[in-house]
């Protein structure tokens, strides 16, 4: 209250100045976020609702639809065990290369998802070194695992790339609260997964369910480090390569069917952004 | 609220998705190879092959598929399913060479092929396996305009008049895009009498007139169509012939006084095949893509059938008249690419003039 | 400061040891084939690769583009953070949750479209051409679509900060007579630094290696100056004469641009939150 006061004293001061201000950036926003939105939905629809229910209910789609949510639940899974441990190493603790290691984790962010595709490719295709590893394991196990042009590939691709996404959000928060208050549970003799479960995890709570949500969201989305591994049509593909392949098949109502699978990743996004907005919204009550 | 609540929640999502992990290692490896071990043997199965093949022939396989199922269920008894994977031809022939499971290829050009059969996955020979060079349907190189042709473009010199835009891929990412320099250096090659420096500079001017060079056939398509880019699209015959079927008002074809035969092969990789168990059905699959159904298929496709009777019979559709070489004029793929598409060669050298 | 002495917090050992094998298996051994791949070459083959023309020039393209793009979205972004945390308007909380939006969209759906808008056809495109500036297929593309890819990661870095800096501070400002202008810059601005260039950081990291919506807005001439690394190192791949040394050269080179921005970025974050702790 007292700094929601606040802020309304200052704003009143010069009334333009914010006026001013939030005019730019609706502005920008409109130019550079939601004409675009705009634009996907509008071409989804251009050709009636029959068709965009027929595009959206065809039987690639729902093929890839399956994929993306089993590649988006497996990544999320992964990436959340991997943050959890991640930044209870690089904020509790205190070693040599502290820095490197946490940049590496974070390569995947920023790396060309070209390179991502190609570096699977490099290893784990016909020609890569590892090749011969899967082999001996397929030969041993009586498995018949293929880790690239495969589901078990696109699940791979996907969690590179969405790698980082959890352990980033977790690290501020963690690092933060700094580790007095563990350090006095592990005195008065808790074990790990109590001091865990009782004093880390209620501090980072909401930033973990964030860093899902954008992991999630991310997972959907991508396109170039999967399309390197992926390549059957109904088998393989996820949603953004089956948008890929509708956009490319080159003929109108082709076209219209890529924006109306398009739109449906724009749905999953929003969903995916709405609960984001919930969970922020409960954390900062909550905090 | 408890917070133990939470974390227990929490625990249990958590291992609810590490047992679907361990779901889906068991069952998303390559579904269809255990039954199709045993293809060929009679019997209510079904078999799956995959056929790594193009951007341009999508709608073609998507008809022919049905066509060959058909067949070959009442032949054996056994259902076939045909995974199609399309794109660059370029970047599907290395995908096959990186591990990608596919029983036939369906390329834009033999050099593709090749690269496989480098790789060790196909045997020598394979270009006299099936017939006409293992081409079952030739296309070529035309021009695709507006409707009304305000550039008026007639032939291949008048895309080196100033003003005029031309829409053609980049052929040092494209397969296709070869096929689309090479007509336009043997229109030179014709008016100029092989006077290198003249052929060098007619070809040089025709490129400085591109105005966006995708990075494949179908993306220059996509420029030339959907957002309206340029006078003039050098394309493949099939793909002008959708177009204007798909946009009767808006485009016409104008048909070159030379241009290049271009023979897409197909082949099976025998590696994969014999690993999978279907070279029977594979070879079955290109073979029937001869027979008169499929050739006539092809036709309705937009794509040259082999057969000559077929191909007379699309008198209507194709120009037959036209003036076409061959890659072997330029001494085979091996050759071309070092003539003209190497790091430094021909197509360097006007590019950057 | 009791750093160097062990900590009394269990799972030191356990943490790392599942932190360095999961990072190896998913991000290291991967990547390390791309470095394999590329000391295939020579020194020499190697400088001879990364030094031709159109690799230089696809390298400043990719860079020049992914920096401007990035001190755009930095102004935009500082505003729209600003905007978002400081005022109260209706819509307020659609934006918000809308800023991550192309984290999700697929980057060849936002290329495509983007390619439409702002082609001669498309709504943008034609108002902008008609004051004879032309997007689509030149650098201006490029650096829209890198507008569109990096907004969140500006937006995102600075939010946090904004939200903890105290109003008064400003306040306390004004009232000692400052300019608005003078106070931002010299008391606003120094707090959100770290974080204003962890934000320019992410989205010119991202930037330079964006390949899905760059690719059809660009036009791809060699000429105009248009064609990015990632595309450089798919014409590589994608050429008669797949290249794969060649492709991993430049990759590398990429790489290792990456490792050091983010290392930049990590170290910004360290002092930053030092400073804050004393």
């Amino acid at each position: 209250m007292e700094r929601e006061k606040k802020i309304k004293n200052y704003q009143t001061e010069n009334p333009w100045v914010p006026r001013l201000l939030i005019g730019i950036s609706v502005i920008f926003f409109v130019i550079m976020l939601v004409v675009p939105l705009f634009e996907v939905i509008y071409r989804s629809l251009k050709e009636g609702i029959g068709t965009y229910v027929n595009a959206v209910t065809a039987k690639n789609t729902l093929s890839a639809m399956r994929i993306t949510l089993l590649a988006t639940v497996i990544a999320v899974a992964v990436n959340t065990f991997f943050g959890l441990c991640a930044s209870w190493l690089l904020t509790k603790f205190n070693f040599k290369g502290k820095h490197a290691l946490s940049t590496l984790i974070d390569i995947p962010f920023s790396v060309s998802p070209v390179i991502g595709g190609l570096a699977f490719i490099m290893t784990f295709g016909r020609m890569g070194w590892a090749t011969p590893v899967v082999e001996w394991f397929n030969e041993t196990f009586g498995t018949d695992i293929a880790l690239v042009f495969s589901v078990p590939g696109v699940v791979l691709a996907t969690i590179f790339v969405t790698f980082p996404f959890v352990s980033r959000e977790l690290l501020p928060v963690m690092q933060a609260q700094g580790t007095a208050e563990e350090e006095a549970a592990a005195l008065m003799g808790a074990k790990g997964f109590t001091i865990f479960k009782r004093i880390t995890f209620p501090h980072i709570r909401w930033a973990l369910v964030y860093g899902i949500i954008l992991c999630a969201a991310r997972a959907f989305g991508e396109f170039g480090a999967v399309y390197a591994v992926s390549k059957a049509r109904g088998k393989t593909f996820t949603l953004p390569l089956e948008i890929d392949a509708l956009y490319m098949a080159g003929s109108a109502n082709s076209i219209t069917q890529a924006f109306a699978v398009s739109s449906l990743l724009v749905l999953l996004a929003i969903i995916m952004l709405v609960l984001k907005q919930i969970v922020e919204y409960r954390g900062k009550r909550n905090s | 609220m408890g917070r133990r609540i939470a974390v227990k929640k929490f625990g249990a999502i958590v291992l609810s998705m590490t047992l679907m992990v361990n779901g889906i290692t068991g069952c998303g490896a390559k579904g269809g190879t255990d039954e199709s071990q045993k293809g060929g043997s009679a019997g209510n199965e079904t078999i799956t092959i995959t056929n790594v093949s193009y951007d341009p022939t999508r709608e073609l396989y998507e008809a022919y598929n049905p066509l060959f199922t058909e067949y070959y269920k009442e032949k054996t008894g056994n259902d076939v399913e045909v995974v199609q994977s399309h794109g660059g031809s370029g970047s599907q022939a290395r995908s096959v060479t990186e591990g990608n499971d596919a029983d036939v290829v369906t390329l834009a050009l033999a050099h593709d092929i090749t690269l496989i059969e480098e790789a060790g996955m196909i045997e020598k020979g394979w270009l006299d396996e099936f017939k006409g060079n293992s081409s079952p349907y030739t296309s070529t190189i035309v021009f695709l305009v507006r409707k009304g042709n305000e550039k008026n473009i007639k032939d291949w010199d008048d895309l080196t008049k100033e003003g005029v835009e031309v829409i053609t891929p980049d052929p040092k990412s494209s397969g296709g895009a070869c096929w689309n320099f090479l007509a336009a250096w043997y229109y030179a090659d014709q008016n100029y009498n092989g006077d290198e420096t003249k052929m060098k500079d007619f070809v040089g001017k025709l490129y400085k007139n591109v105005l966006v060079m995708d990075s494949g056939a179908r993306g220059a398509t996509t420029t030339f169509v959907e957002n309206k880019q340029g006078d003039v699209l050098v394309a493949w015959e099939n793909e002008a012939l959708a177009s204007v079927k798909e946009y009767p008002d808006e485009y016409e074809i104008v048909t070159p006084s030379v241009s290049i035969l271009a023979e897409p092969s197909v082949a099976i990789v025998d590696e994969n095949a014999q690993k999978n168990g279907t070279e029977d059905v594979a070879k079955e699959y290109l073979e029937y893509l001869y027979t008169d159904e499929a050739q006539k298929l092809i036709g309705e496709n937009f794509y040259r059938p082999s057969n000559e009777d077929i191909l007379k019979t699309f008198s209507d559709t194709f120009d037959l008249n036209i003036n076409m070489c061959t890659i072997d004029d330029f001494g085979g793929w091996d050759q071309a690419y070092k003539d003209f598409f190497d790091d430094g060669a021909v197509f360097d050298e006007i590019y950057q003039q | 400061m009791k750093k160097k002495e062990r900590s009394v917090l269990p799972g030191f050992g356990m943490t790392m040891g599942i932190t360095i094998a999961m990072l190896s298996l998913i991000v290291l051994i991967p990547l390390a084939s791309i470095l394999a791949y590329s000391f295939k070459m020579t020194g020499a083959e190697f400088i001879e690769l990364i030094t031709r023309p159109n690799v230089v020039q696809a390298f400043t393209t990719s860079i020049g583009c992914a920096f401007v793009a990035a001190l755009i979205n930095s102004v935009f972004g500082l505003l729209l953070a600003w905007v978002l945390v400081r005022y109260n308007f209706p819509g307020k909380r659609l934006i918000d949750g809308m800023i991550e939006l192309p984290f999700a969209l697929p980057t060849a759906v936002a290329g495509i479209t983007l390619t439409k808008m702002y082609s001669d056809q498309g709504a943008f495109g034609k108002f902008l051409e008609n004051l004879g500036i032309q997007v689509s297929y030149t650098k201006l593309g490029i650096i829209i679509a890198l507008i569109f890819v990096g907004i969140p990661f500006v937006v995102r870095a600075l939010q946090p900060v904004l939200e903890k800096l105290p109003p008064s501070l400003e306040e306390a400002g004004t009232m000692l007579g400052a300019s608005r202008f003078y106070t931002f810059r010299r008391v606003i601005l120094p707090e959100l630094m770290p974080a204003l260039l962890t934000g320019f950081g992410l989205a010119l990291a991202r930037g330079i290696g964006e390949y899905g919506s760059v690719i059809y807005i660009s036009g791809n001439s060699e000429k105009q100056g248009t064609q990015v690394v990632s595309y450089i190192i798919m014409q590589k791949l994608n050429s008669g004469r797949v290249d794969y040394e060649g492709a991993a050269a430049i990759a590398l080179v990429l790489l290792v641009i990456s490792f050091v921005l983010l290392f930049f970025i990590n170290m910004i974050q360290i002092v930053a939150s030092k400073r804050t702790k004393q």
